[in-house]
């Protein structure tokens, strides 16, 4: 690395917390805001100073929202609950599916086989609204509304894709040779895909499944239109904190706590596999 | 039967559709003996790394049969084939250390543990690589992986040994022992190898044949010596041989009592008829057109030879390598002896019969190896 003089090193150092402070201040605020009442969240000025109060995790997770207006029931923790498993059996489902698809893809080069992968691309072209429209008429008269089943085979539009093709590009940078020799010293191929070539793209298996996780996480259009309230996630749940007697910023904070947390924990837990995956890359064939 | 270790009968390799591909190998035919190492040796894109895939089983084949003990294989996966594989790229699994990588060759054999390490010592000792059976192929040279890979093959009992390109990453010293090691391993074993390979010495050090490949095409597949002294085609006779072949065209009139070798800038090469046996003077008289080729080491100087010309005279430490301009072309002479020749200096060439390839004109194969019929 050059030598960077004194100046440079300080405006450099300033330059980075601007970004940081930019970037994570909102977060920091939510933070904030979730131990805090609509009353202090919304006084002139706001203060860092507060009484902090459980109460928006209480009504949280007791499901009943204090208002103006009474007492409101809401779904949150059962919304929590559907965005999990919505997430995760989705991007089981797009695992199973997807990573022997990628390799199959990686590996047999055949006549339209580039066209193919290309179409499952594609599906990620439309904006889901253009598809919305034909999927709800279908899931109608399929009876798939407001199912799990349904959701998560069309949350298959988003995981799927994304699996399939980074997935590939890890499968193809394996040495195809690493395979033939584990093939040649008396394994079908199967095992060769379980023990050799699944663990050598374990890592890229790692980022794409957690990448799905997370766009399946943010979805919010499909699940607003296929699923009504007992199955919707928490993207779509978080509409019930807008009242008629106006809007709840301390439960919405708190929520977007306990909604970001899950992601993150898996984001934590999968980083150990991603940074082990990239010092077994430095292999070469 | 019993002793064929492998046939290859009529086989082609299409990249692609079959017919309209690209034709890798064309119509290959060739048996190799139990206990043999055969080494395929060409240039890159010849076909060689082509049939040994075929044969491993990596590689369909687009037409014709392999057996191997008398089964026909073509079909049938790699793991059902027996045969060992040492690749060109390593290949070694990366979460393994050499150890692990060498010793699971033997997995499926369900030796005991002490006999696997046994096996695994001895051949590390043979390959030197014992200080590094501990470590992970990403922290070791390409030569100490190339050994590495090596040894996985060679330690197995496998019905044929494929090794591609074993050597191409060790030092020149190093694959000097090695070769002679290798070869006492494989023939102390009676194992049967097929090794690829574009460097022509270890072809000769190692192989009891060599099948020579070009364009997708088997030129000759016999003994190293065979090929160096009676190649079967022009490109043979210049692909083997270091430094390679002299070759000249050259037109042919001849008489009763001589025969005569018209070359370029009117240099003619004269030789009484009796100096070539009647077949090949019979063979010889049918054409016009010829290529003359003349090893390097089989020049002679003779003050009554020929007149050429000094070009380039390297003394390269244990032998002479003399450049002339001879014929319109380049006449390349090695001598064991210190030579003091000076670039321009006017030199007399001798070719003597008995050291003259003479290839046909048009389709390059041998006509004659010095006085008999190739």
């Amino acid at each position: 690395m050059e030598t960077m003089s004194p100046i440079e090193r300080v405006l450099r150092a300033l330059a980075l917390t601007l970004v940081v402070v930019f970037f994570m201040f909102p977060i920091f605020w939510i933070f904030l805001m979730s131990f805090q009442t609509n009353e202090t969240i919304l006084a002139i000025p706001p203060s860092i100073v507060f009484s902090p109060t459980l109460s928006n995790y209480a009504a949280l997770i007791t499901g009943k929202l204090q208002t103006a207006a009474g007492t409101l029931d809401i779904a949150f923790m059962r919304n929590l609950g559907n965005s999990i498993f919505l997430s995760t059996a989705s991007v089981a489902v797009a695992l199973v599916l997807g990573v022997p698809a990628a390799y199959a893809f990686a590996r047999h080069k055949f006549k339209g086989s580039e066209d193919i992968a290309f179409t499952l691309l594609s599906f990620r072209f439309a904006p889901p609204l253009l598809v919305l429209l034909p999927l709800t008429q279908y899931f109608q008269w399929l009876g798939l509304s407001n199912t799990y089943f349904g959701l998560i085979w069309v949350y298959q539009l988003i995981c799927l894709p994304l699996i399939l093709w980074i997935v590939r590009g890890y499968f193809e940078d394996i040495s195809a040779d690493v395979e033939y020799a584990y093939r040649i010293a008396g394994h079908s191929w199967f095992a060769t895909f379980r023990k050799i070539a699944l663990p050598l793209a374990g890592p890229g298996i790692a980022a794409a499944g957690l990448l799905a996780f997370i766009f399946a996480w943010n979805n919010f259009v499909f699940a607003l239109v296929l699923a009504s309230a007992d199955k919707q996630p928490v993207t779509v749940g978080a509409l019930a904190f807008i009242t008629s007697s106006g809007i709840q910023y301390g439960q919405i904070a708190s929520a977007i706590v306990l909604s970001v947390t899950p992601t993150l924990a898996l984001a934590l837990y999968a980083q150990r596999y991603l940074v082990e995956g990239l010092s077994l890359g430095a292999v070469k064939g | 039967m019993t002793d064929t270790a492998l046939l290859i009968r009529d086989v082609d390799k299409f990249y692609g559709p079959v017919d309209y591909g690209v034709h890798a190998v064309k119509k290959l035919n060739m048996d190799v003996r139990k206990g043999e190492i055969i080494a395929l040796l060409g240039s890159s894109g010849c076909g060689k790394t082509s049939t040994l895939r075929m044969i491993a089983g990596f590689e369909a084949v687009s037409r014709g049969t392999i057996s191997l003990g008398g089964r026909e294989v073509q079909t049938f996966a790699p793991v059902r084939r027996n045969v060992a594989m040492a690749f060109e790229g390593y290949s070694l699994y990366p979460p393994l250390t050499v150890r692990e990588n060498i010793a699971f060759a033997l997995k499926a054999s369900k030796l005991s543990q002490s006999v696997v390490d046994d096996k695994v010592a001895g051949i590390a000792k043979l390959l030197e690589i014992e200080d590094i059976l501990g470590r992970y192929p990403s922290s070791i040279s390409g030569g100490q992986q190339q050994r590495a890979s090596l040894g996985r093959a060679l330690i197995r009992d496998a019905s044929l040994h494929l090794l591609d390109e074993p050597m191409g990453q060790l030092e020149p010293q190093l694959r000097a022992v090695l070769r002679g090691r290798i070869k006492h391993y494989i023939k102390e074993r009676e194992l049967t190898a097929i090794l690829v390979t574009h460097d022509q010495t270890e072809a000769n050090a190692l192989a009891d044949r060599i099948a020579v490949m070009e364009g997708g095409v088997l030129q000759q597949f016999d003994t190293p010596q065979k090929i160096k002294e009676r190649p079967a085609n022009l490109f043979t006779g210049t692909f083997v041989g270091e430094p390679p072949m002299n070759v000249f065209e050259a037109s042919i009139t001849g008489s009763e009592a001589k025969v005569s070798f018209g070359l370029k800038d009117g240099v003619r090469l004269e030789y009484p008829a009796s100096d070539f046996s009647h077949a090949v003077r019979d063979a010889l008289m049918k054409r016009q057109k010829v290529v003359l080729g003349i090893r390097p080491y089989a020049v002679r100087r003779s003050a009554d030879g020929v007149s050429g010309r000094v070009a380039v005279n390297q003394w390269l430490g244990d032998q002479t390598h003399i450049a002339a301009d001879f014929a319109g072309g380049t006449m390349v002479l090695v001598e064991h002896d210190r030579t003091e020749l000076a670039v321009g200096q006017p030199i007399g060439i001798r070719l003597d019969p008995s050291s003259l390839h003479v290839f046909d004109g048009d389709s390059g194969k041998a006509i004659s190896h010095g006085v008999e019929l190739a």
